[in-house]
């Protein structure tokens, strides 16, 4: 198949093909992506392509987007919940480089949201579609590291291990721990890593009317959730799952619904609350809502003997 | 105690292992009653092990039949069984308690967890529940309940195999298997390991096949022996009788072996 270009782009970089990927790659990829949705939360192998940048940095998601962008998608890119981030600048140019689609920083315009880290705050419709970049698809490789005996348990659904996981951190700690990439049930029947992203996120990926796929690129593997499908945070009877909350609300937009990020302002430890998702602060703040602006002061060290500022 | 008016808890017939022309096990055959304990012994390479391998499940033999009482369905082939069915089985009426101690835990987590692990694994979601069965095992297995957070590395050899065989009962199997549960221990732990090793097999009345070279161990554990040589069973009978009055000439080499104190 000779390779196409965008007849609507003709400023996109030549000698490439359209969205860099040749087309039996792509096809490649999208037969793994249905399967992939055919058997929520599993994990399928693909041949995963070597990609003008490294591993670890988006790969997996940006083949994923490439195979399914089309002439008249629109692309947004966010890294951290931020548009402006390096990761999400570059892969944003590059798909406007090679497919010359429309891109943009607003959730509600896109019809594509390649994520690393985050899902966004306003929700998804049925229209979007949202790609992870995975870094490690498989939630099991933690406690088990022997790759043959993972796929036997994710065959058997042989899951109590995960639990273990989550035993010894209420064992040590009181409390679950793990903040990120916390481990979800998808539709009652696969363990899946759901990238990342913060356990604050987990919720909005539950009954989620946007389809879902998940791009490893240097572990070779794609796995989706489906539209409208179930996905339940592991827990116990008497510890159940909760997101993160916090006392202050953002600094800028004054949401208290929001995911914060803390940002050290000065040396003494003061710490600025503001929302991780750049547009959804930004379309607040348009809309008239506003912060305190001011900074958090540090709270006082009460693990230091000496005054403070004084410690080596 | 031993009830033989039970059907038989596991039935092995003419069971055999090959591994390419070497003999691990030729034609053993024997049945475990619920709540006896089956000693085997024999030297290095004659078969013990793989003939343990073998009906704990681990091992397809070459020939012959393994078959166990389950719950459910009564008497079944363990290898004509489908995987999940098997591994489900090891799990919950099974337990293994390996030699090293390293086969048999998880040495990343702490001990509760790994107490703990069977009972998730068949779908305990409390974890008061979970960590209350296992301070209850610890307990029985007379650990110290302060190093129930700790990993299993920092634990001697003797707590390692204790916590071994706690984390196999929480699940309150029929039947156990124990492939040398107290070499590489020094003799006062081996006599307290071996004292509760007793105490919970009588006390549960849990079936055993004790796999070891030691023979002091199986005339504390077992109600019945079975001496090994070469791959084939040389000599079968109740424990007193093979070693108070041994028959086979092997048996009786083995027997004047053991070293006076």
């Amino acid at each position: 198949m000779d390779g196409i270009t965008n007849p609507e782009a003709p400023e996109t970089l030549a000698g490439y093909n359209f969205a860099y990927l040749d087309e039996q790659t792509k096809r490649m990829i999208r037969r793994a992506t249905l399967k992939a949705v055919a058997i929520p939360g599993y994990q399928v192998p693909f041949g995963s392509r070597e990609m003008p940048l490294p591993y670890g940095w988006g790969t997996g998601g940006i083949q994923v987007t490439a195979s399914i962008i089309g002439v008249e998608d629109t692309l947004k890119v966010i890294d951290q919940g931020a548009d402006d981030t390096t990761n999400a600048v570059n892969i944003r140019r590059f798909f406007a480089k090679t497919a010359g689609v429309a891109t943009t920083e607003k959730t509600a315009e896109a019809s594509i949201i390649q994520t690393r880290h985050r899902i966004p705050e306003e929700p998804l419709r049925a229209d979007q579609i949202i790609v992870y970049q995975v870094p490690q698809p498989e939630p099991l490789r933690f406690i088990e590291p022997r790759e043959a005996e993972t796929r036997k348990m994710h065959a058997l659904s042989e899951y109590g291990i995960m639990h273990v996981g989550l035993y010894e951190e209420i064992a040590h700690f009181g409390r679950i721990t793990q903040g990120y990439n916390y481990p979800v049930q998808v539709d009652d029947r696969y363990i899946m890593a759901p990238s990342p992203i913060p356990k604050f996120d987990n919720p909005k990926m539950d009954h989620m009317p946007a389809l879902q796929l998940f791009g490893a690129g240097r572990e070779k593997r794609i796995y989706a959730v489906p539209p409208h499908t179930k996905v339940k945070s592991l827990d116990f009877e008497d510890h159940p799952f909760t997101i993160e909350s916090w006392e202050q609300s953002c600094a800028l937009c004054g949401s208290s619904e929001s995911y914060l990020d803390e940002v050290i302002t000065d040396d003494r430890g003061s710490r600025l609350f503001v929302c991780s998702d750049s547009d959804y602060c930004r379309t607040r703040r348009d809309a008239g809502h506003e912060g305190s602006g001011l900074p958090v002061p540090a709270e006082p060290d009460t693990t230091a003997s000496e005054p403070a500022g004084e410690s080596s | 105690m031993i009830d033989r008016d039970m059907a038989p808890l596991l039935q092995v017939s003419d069971l055999s292992r090959h591994y390419g022309g070497q003999v691990g096990c030729e034609d053993v055959s024997f049945e475990l009653y619920p709540g006896e304990v089956l000693g085997v012994v024999g030297e290095s390479g004659s078969g013990k092990t793989t003939l343990l391998k073998c009906i704990a499940g681990l091992l397809p033999p070459s020939a012959g039949t393994v078959s166990f009482d389950t719950r459910v369905d009564g008497p079944r082939d363990i290898y004509a069984m489908s995987e999940p069915e098997r591994r489900m089985l090891m799990r919950t009426d099974w337990g293994i308690v390996f030699q090293n101690p390293r086969d048999g835990l998880r040495m990343n987590v702490s001990a509760g967890a790994n107490v703990g692990e069977r009972l998730m694994a068949v779908g305990a979601r409390n974890y008061g529940e979970i960590r209350g069965n296992a301070v209850d095992w610890l307990t029985k297995v007379e650990m110290d309940l302060g190093r129930i957070d700790h990993l299993p590395e920092t634990f001697s050899g003797g707590m390692q195999q204790r916590l071994q065989i706690a984390r196999n009962l929480v699940t309150q199997p029929r039947l156990v298997f124990m492939d040398e549960p107290t070499s590489g221990l020094d003799v006062s732990v081996q006599a307290r390991l071996l004292d509760l090793i007793r105490g919970l097999v009588r006390q549960l009345g849990i079936a055993c096949v004790v796999v070891t070279h030691d023979l002091g161990v199986v005339r504390l554990l077992s109600h019945r022996l079975m001496v090994m040589r070469g791959g084939r069973v040389v000599e079968h009978g109740l424990t007193d009788q093979v070693l108070d009055d041994p028959q086979h000439p092997y048996t009786q080499l083995l027997v004047s072996s053991i070293l006076p104190v």
